[in-house]
């Protein structure tokens, strides 16, 4: 019985048990794409809507069409980022040889959407009650604990990027006459970061 | 050395044993075909080796049907998590 038997044996068990349970398949290429729809997007909300105006500290003048635009805005660049997320994630699978909707999928689903479901019913309600400027903090802090929330079933990297989100969000809240600043580097730029980050980690 | 010897467990010399113990080591519980994709074997190969872990009281499962398809959920028990511990503990023993 040599040694190199159990060394191996001991490899081999560490990667079942990664394989079999955690969804390994998150690809950094859904990373990227994503924050480049939302760097898109906070550019066109700048263009459109909030840069015409003089921002003022806890002051923004909307109206109800520049409200129109921006929700537009908001939802093409969720449809857009979830669904090459979609994409390269099942691409990414296929390439691993492993299912897309498995039972770590489902399990990875529901607790990323409890975090992420609560915090958009509280932004439509924060909206129709027109608290407009905490919408933007609000959706950084409510994703960031969903990323927190289902780092433990996928890659744990997921988690400082979780806790990197929460931070940019209560920053967001204490100066919202910024917040699509932060909002930018939130959704954007840490997306493009992590997502490179990922890519180059798998490669190695 | 001897000492150690005695803590590795002759159930887990075999591979797909380890690796069964493994998944369900980490996992609440595991259906038999995900074991099977999981570890790359035979479903005769993987009955019998289910079979003696079942019989060392390692693993325990509960069959229930998937609309009309059996479905057997495998998990382990405490004892059988215990002793793969254990195991591991000796290899690393062994290794240091």
């Amino acid at each position: 019985m040599s040694k190199e038997k159990y060394v191996k044996d001991l490899e081999e068990i560490k990667d079942i048990m990664k394989r079999s349970s955690r969804f390994i398949s998150l690809s950094g290429m859904s990373g990227i794409s994503a924050g480049i729809f939302a760097l898109a997007g906070a550019y066109a909300a700048y263009k459109m809507v909030l840069g015409n105006q003089a921002l003022e500290y806890d002051k923004a003048v909307l109206t109800n069409n520049d409200l129109t635009t921006l929700l537009i805005i908001a939802g093409l660049c969720l449809i857009l980022a979830v669904s090459s997320g979609i994409f390269f994630t099942s691409r990414e699978t296929k390439k691993r040889k492993q299912k897309v909707w498995d039972h770590q999928t489902k399990r990875l689903l529901i607790n990323l959407a409890i975090p992420l479901v609560t915090g958009g019913l509280l932004c439509l309600i924060m909206l129709f009650n027109n608290y407009v400027g905490i919408i933007i903090p609000m959706t950084l802090i409510f994703y960031g604990l969903a990323l927190v929330n289902i780092s433990k079933y996928t890659l744990h990297e997921l988690r400082s990027l979780g806790i990197l989100e929460i931070a940019l969000g209560l920053g967001a809240a204490c100066f919202i006459e910024f917040s699509l600043i932060f909002w930018a580097l939130g959704f954007g730029a840490l997306h493009i970061i992590y997502g490179v980050v990922m890519q180059i980690k798998n490669k190695s | 050395m001897k000492e150690l010897l005695k803590d590795l467990n002759k159930a887990f010399e075999n591979k797909i044993r380890l690796g069964i113990m493994s998944v369900l080591v980490v996992n609440e519980y595991t259906d038999f075909t995900s074991l099977k994709e999981l570890l790359d074997v035979t479903d005769g190969n993987l009955a019998t080796h289910l079979k003696s872990l079942e019989k060392s009281k390692y693993i325990t499962y509960v069959k229930e049907f998937k609309g009309r398809k059996p479905n057997t959920r495998y998990s382990s028990t405490s004892e059988g998590k215990q002793a793969f511990i254990r195991h591991i503990k000796a290899i690393e023993q062994l290794l240091r």
